[in-house]
């Protein structure tokens, strides 16, 4: 595994950082640079370069169709990026899967939900812990005390995370029959169940109502400040976004356009351009 | 509130312990049936035909229930399960072994039989599962002709007689009885309910769940795939031994095509991912031919529209993929839960 070199035969990357000061003087937990990916002819990402704090809450914000959630799946490695390096906490990710990146620190959910809808909610995140529990086939086939020792703990741990959203009731329901929010906030669990350094939500309020989006808002500050993890999120909720990040990077056509505070993203001429358009000239 | 909604007042030993006086049990009055005599020998091939079946059947389930794959080869690794029994049985001559020598050669014959089919079922696994779907079921059912071309094929190997090729491999020891199929199914059932609830068989679960989910969880998907369908295979190897011991001769004919498709149609008759269902289904699929008898040349015809009717009513199969559970079973009838937490669940 390459180590992250400050001197590296990369090319120097303008400032990208928008880490807040509390992070400033620990490295980066993720970098990337030059990132770049093309499916046959048509460029999706291109020089996506961000850098993001050990405990930062960031938000990757667009316009449909804009490559946000690409930037994820290059992220987990579902693409394998054609250009452009990811470092996370100073580690080349380069010729890693998505099994890898995950165990490496980098958890997600995804914009159309995927959970294991025909488990129950104790399983998806017990999944979740999958790697947490560390015994082997034999182990399980002889139930020796090392799987009931284990099995305990993760139950334990899973009712743990469960219950930061209050779900701890539902762990015997079917995860499918949930409401939506629900299943929403389960994902959430279960990817925090892994164990993450850093953890990617698409859309965590897509389908909330604004009482429900403010709590998410609350939990996901509450998730940084418990588990001392970085955040990154997709939202089109912008009164989400404008509150909890840190650090927002705004993309268009594959592009980083603006960088910076919310409020330097609101004043970006730029950014209110690709949401808003020009006005048309005469 | 607490959480233990299915936590039971009786321990886990004290379940264990029923379940196993339970399993005595049964062996015990099968034993004592065939033994007695109460069972002619027509009623004994058909009980030990029926327990083969469960055998095949549970352990199809493991690939088709619960990795939610479809592979049509599983007559390919009871044939290699059947000949390396039927061969070693041969080789080392079991029925003139007396005692503690016939137990052992028996046991080494069904447990070779599983290993040398589970190493099959890893080389056909992982250039196989790397496809899904149809184009998994194809390259399956290719392997499983592959397998059974070959053992037509290799009749003698460098000058020792091998398979005897199309003519079939005669004369194998008949060391099959109710007593050992009934071990290997209640061993089958206790080996792949213990992976099936262990975070092996929760991995193996959320690949049919959901693959990319379960990529981002850190399940290395390729391994628990090839780990689901060695499990599959090892049993089906099993079942085949068993099978030779209890036919005493094999022809490469009988693991066709038609035999996958016929331990496939167990499994879905008796609802995928359900142990239960596949142990019934592969039960009243062996006896209904048999009680069919009386129809003559129509048994056939009834025993397709059974399945017709069965699909057409029930698609989940007889049991969906309900799966029997003695906790739930005493917590129904009041042994296991706490009474005041039945509102709660509501």
């Amino acid at each position: 595994m390459k180590r992250y070199n400050e001197d590296a035969k990369l090319v120097p990357v303008p400032s990208t950082n928008i880490i807040p000061e509390r992070d400033v003087d620990k490295s980066p937990i993720l970098e990337c640079r030059h990132l770049g990916i093309d499916f046959g002819g048509l460029t999706a990402v291109d020089e996506f370069n961000m850098a993001i704090g050990r405990t930062e809450i960031a938000g990757l914000i667009g316009p449909n169709g804009a490559g946000k959630t690409t930037v994820f799946n290059l992220l987990t490695k579902v693409y394998q990026p054609t250009r452009g390096t990811i470092l996370l906490g100073g580690m080349d990710t380069a010729g890693m899967n998505t099994v890898q990146v995950n165990h490496a620190g980098i958890a997600r959910t995804f914009q159309n939900i995927r959970l294991f809808s025909k488990l129950t909610v104790m399983e998806n995140v017990l999944i979740g812990l999958h790697s947490s529990m560390k015994y082997r086939l034999p182990t399980a086939i002889l139930r020796s005390p090392a799987y009931w020792r284990q099995e305990k703990g993760a139950r334990e741990r899973a009712l743990e995370l469960l219950s930061i959203f209050d779900m701890q009731d539902l762990a015997e329901h079917e995860a499918g029959s949930l409401p939506y929010g629900a299943q929403r906030r389960l994902e959430i669990v279960r990817a925090l169940g892994t164990n993450p350094s850093l953890l990617l939500l698409d859309e965590p309020a897509a389908g909330m109502n604004p009482s429900e989006t403010a709590e998410l808002m609350e939990n996901i500050v509450k998730i940084r400040d418990t588990f001392q993890i970085a955040v990154m999120l997709i939202e089109h909720d912008m009164s989400l976004v404008m509150n909890i990040c840190e650090g927002i990077c705004v993309l268009n056509f594959g592009r980083i356009i603006a960088k910076g505070t919310a409020k330097d993203i609101q004043n970006n001429p730029e950014v209110i351009k690709a949401y808003l358009g020009t006005r048309k000239e005469g | 509130m607490s959480v233990s909604k299915r936590r039971a007042i009786l321990s886990m030993p004290a379940r264990y312990a029923i379940n196993g006086v339970l399993m005595i049990l049964l062996v015990v009055c099968l034993q004592a049936l065939t033994a007695s005599g109460a069972l002619t020998g027509y009623y004994t091939k058909i009980l030990i035909l029926v327990g083969i079946n469960i055998i095949l059947a549970v352990s199809l389930n493991v690939a088709t229930g619960y990795l939610g794959q479809l592979p049509l080869g599983h007559a390919g690794f009871m044939a290699v399960g059947a000949y390396t029994g039927g061969i070693f049985l041969k080789a080392v001559d079991a029925a003139q072994a007396s005692g503690g020598q016939y137990v052992f050669y028996v046991i080494a014959a069904i447990v070779l039989s599983g290993i040398v089919a589970a190493v099959f079922g890893i080389l056909i696994g992982i250039p196989a599962l790397r496809l899904k779907g149809d184009y998994l079921a194809i390259i399956t059912l290719g392997f499983g002709e592959i397998i059974r071309v070959v053992i037509t094929n290799i009749d003698s190997v460098l000058g020792f007689d091998f398979t005897y090729g199309a003519s079939g491999l005669k004369r194998i020891p008949k060391v099959t009885n109710v007593l050992n199929v009934a071990l290997c199914i209640i061993l089958t059932c206790l080996v792949i309910h213990m992976v099936m609830k262990s975070r092996h068989g929760r991995a193996i679960l959320s690949i049919r769940e959901n693959e990319i989910a379960a990529e981002s969880c850190g399940v290395n998907t390729t391994y628990y795939k090839v780990m689901a369908f060695t499990i599959s295979a090892f049993f089906a190897g099993v079942a085949g031994c068993l099978y030779a011991g209890n036919l005493g001769s094999l022809q490469p004919g009988g693991f066709g095509f038609m035999k996958s498709i016929e331990i496939l149609v167990m499994v879905v008759l008796g609802g995928m991912g359900s142990m239960l269902g596949s142990i019934l289904s592969a039960g009243v699929l062996t006896v209904l031919p048999e009680a069919l008898r009386g129809f003559s040349e129509y048994r056939m015809v009834v025993y397709s529209a059974v399945l017709i009717l069965m699909m057409i009513f029930k698609p989940t199969g007889l049991l969906g993929d309900y799966d029997f559970s003695l906790s739930r079973i005493l917590e129904r009838i009041g042994i296991g839960r706490k009474p005041q937490k039945k509102e709660a669940a509501k």
